[in-house]
């Protein structure tokens, strides 16, 4: 029985992965993949939030040694961080379909990096597939289990933010029951000591040999017939750019994306005149097509940069090279009238803090009228990127460096940085403040372990308490305070451990405006 | 069905509705059995900043985002977010404002985007019991009163 309806990339993956008997899915935060779980949580499906990426691929390797189906979803920078297991399991596979979701943002709409994660098919050496639109995306997630049950390869199902986030229509069709769960013993295939991780890697480039022919028989791949003279090899949401863009090309759409059919691409590019490549981010695809020796044309330098669109696919086919309109301004986003972090940025400011910052809302605290942070990198970089300067910093400077965290970001890498801070301590020691607001906010709100509540909302078994993972450590000050409600005494805390030779931590506790009010809808939940 | 694509843009501050929007019209419009493509950005936008959508239908839709200075219709539910949109208007294209429908009659400041998809509707020329049936499927029951009132209010004027 089919059922249509209109959705988005996001939600037709999270159908797919119901429908596809996945018994567990994991994975962090992170525009624009976040409510791939939360929709897959909505429809029954065993949902998660780990504390990071690593730890979420960690947990559907596991499942997936069980037998059962497992996914695992995350922002594209959330790949490096999940990038160590990644790169095994690409040895090892997994007898249970694995799917991992990389869900970029080229033209950073949300993130610090516009990286293109197609790099890490190739690197790993895993099969991807890239979905064009909803349907797309619930067919190829679907596929995508039976083809890593059927060469015992994790797949990457590589997505992009128009993608995740357009609603089309889509055509549901019949779940599968999910398959039995079970732990056989298979040591050669499961321990990668050096020994069995040579055979292991051996046969990851048989199979990607194998998943090369499968490719070439064309079940990803779509051709419509055009004009000689113009021919088109393009994939996920620039396919749909370019149908609006060159109506009248010859199109060779490509579906898996890696490995490529070459002979497929190279009989398209001898059958047409002219033949570009059009994608988003990096040149990928016209490396690769260039590199086994059959000539296209790629574009222009400058659309490597932002998203694509219908008029930037017009230009790069017409080699248009001129500057393009700047987007119109708009009004930038800001930390909320209300917002806890206002008054400790007001704080750090007029205290003249060198300040290390992080991934979150709090990032805002960059912009007017705070301009109150100084460096940001990536998820925990805070803390560890404070410590560093710190340690070179002469005396009086050193003493003036503050790493501002969020709690979920805390959770997912920053206790490291608490390790290393501990161990290796600074000779002015050092300051880290945890902005706490009780929730992942800037990407909609999601529960994380220190919250009380599991994914759905629902009370969790044991919440995280940050003091008493910070006690654990070592550090040698923890304070509470609320600078909202108390500036004064969140001032005059600041400036006594800023003085002092110590490691401290200040949690600056007070529940996100937007956050407060879900959290008193979900009393109650069990 | 139209042969060729109908573009509409809405636009406003993160918190005016413009996704319920484009959520309410986009499923609308499948309902009425269009191909339909709906596009925003998510993320930061929800931080106060400005927030825009995009809907597209017809026989067969490609792109999700709608090419620059080609929507059919613009929809503005704040002022101040008309300039940094207009550019997105086809010469000849419809811009519905504020200014377009009875603000004097808005009881619930919250309710404007439901003013605004009226006046809307009233240029698509769908049948109008459709929409209120989408209202009502997408609000709580409790909102259901104001919302179709609202959405007439929207509707009815300088039609």
């Amino acid at each position: 029985m089919t059922q249509r309806l209109l959705a988005s990339g996001n939600e037709a993956i999270a159908m797919a992965a119901k429908d596809a008997g996945v018994r567990l899915g994991a994975g962090y935060p992170g525009t624009p993949s976040s409510e791939i779980l939360e929709t897959f949580s909505a429809l029954g499906g065993h949902a998660e939030w780990a504390p990071n990426e690593k730890t979420a691929l960690e947990v559907a390797i596991g499942a997936a040694f069980a037998n059962g189906r497992a996914i695992a979803t995350m922002k594209h920078v959330g790949l490096n961080v999940a990038a160590d297991p990644l790169f095994t399991i690409a040895y090892s596979g997994t007898p249970g379909g694995l799917v991992i979701v990389s869900a970029d943002d080229p033209g950073m709409a949300s993130s610090q990096n516009e990286q293109d994660n197609r790099r890490y098919a190739v690197a790993a050496g895993v099969p991807m597939l890239e979905p064009s639109d909803s349907q797309e995306a619930y067919d190829f997630t679907r596929r995508a289990f039976e083809i890593s049950e059927a060469y015992r390869r994790p797949v990457l199902l590589r997505v992009t933010t128009r993608v995740c986030h357009s609603k089309c229509v889509l055509e549901r069709r019949e779940a599968v029951e999910p398959k039995s769960v079970k732990f056989d013993k298979d040591p050669k295939s499961n321990v990668m000591i050096p020994a069995y991780a040579r055979i292991a890697h051996r046969k990851l480039r048989a199979a990607l040999h194998e998943l090369e022919a499968l490719n070439e028989k064309g079940e990803f791949t779509r051709k419509i017939a055009g004009s000689p003279e113009l021919g088109i090899i393009t994939s996920g949401i620039s396919f749909q750019h370019v149908r609006d863009a060159a109506p009248e090309a010859s199109i060779l759409k490509l579906g898996m994306t890696y490995p490529l059919p070459m002979e497929t691409i190279r009989a398209f590019a001898a059958s047409v005149k002219r033949c570009v490549v059009v994608e988003e981010g990096d040149p990928v695809l016209a490396d690769a097509i260039r590199a086994a020796g059959i000539a296209v044309e790629d574009k222009a330098e400058m659309y490597r940069f932002g998203e694509l669109n219908v008029n930037r696919v017009r230009r790069l086919l017409a080699g248009d090279l001129s500057p393009e309109p700047a987007p119109a301004p708009g009004k930038p986003p800001q930390l909320c009238v209300g917002c806890p972090h206002r008054r400790a940025y007001e704080v750090l400011r007029d205290m003249k803090c060198i300040v290390s910052g992080d991934i979150g809302c709090y990032t805002l605290g960059v912009l007017p009228p705070f301009e109150a942070v100084d460096t940001c990198v990536c998820m925990g970089a805070s803390i560890t990127v404070g410590l560093g300067l710190r340690h070179v910093l002469p005396e009086a400077e050193a003493r003036r460096v503050v790493s501002v965290i969020g709690d979920s970001t805390f959770l997912h890498t920053g206790i490291n940085g608490i390790v290393e801070m501990v161990y290796n301590r600074p000779p002015t020691g050092h300051v880290v403040i945890i902005l706490d607001n009780s929730i992942t906010a800037m990407t909609g709100l999601q529960e994380h372990p220190g919250t009380g509540r599991l994914l759905d909302h629902t009370p969790a078994p044991t919440p995280v308490s940050l003091e008493k993972i910070l006690h654990g450590i070592g550090v040698d000050h923890v304070d509470v305070c609320d600078p909202t409600l108390d500036k004064a005494s969140f001032e005059k805390i600041l400036s006594e451990r800023l003085a002092s030779n110590d490691c401290s931590v200040i949690i600056c506790r007070r529940p996100c405006i937007l956050g407060a009010v879900k959290a008193k809808s979900y009393e109650g939940k069990k | 069905m139209a042969e060729k694509t109908i573009n509409i843009t809405v636009a406003g501050i993160g918190g005016q509705g413009v996704l319920k929007f484009t959520d309410i019209l986009a499923d609308l419009l499948f309902h009425a059995g269009f191909d339909v493509k709906k596009s925003e950005v998510h993320g930061m936008s929800q931080r106060g900043g400005s927030v825009s959508s995009e809907v597209r239908y017809g026989s067969s839709v490609a792109s999700p985002m709608i090419p620059e200075g080609e929507s059919d219709y613009l929809v503005v539910l704040e002022n101040s977010q008309l300039e940094i949109n207009r550019h997105k208007l086809r010469e000849g294209g419809i811009l519905i404002t504020p200014d377009d429908v009875p603000l004097d009659k808005l009881t619930n400041p919250k309710a404007l985007n439901t003013m605004l998809l009226g006046a809307l509707a009233a240029h698509l020329g769908l049948d109008p019991e459709l929409w209120i049936r989408e209202l009502k499927a997408f609000l709580p029951e409790k909102l259901h009163a104001l919302n179709v009132e609202m959405f007439q209010l929207g509707y009815q004027y300088r039609k």
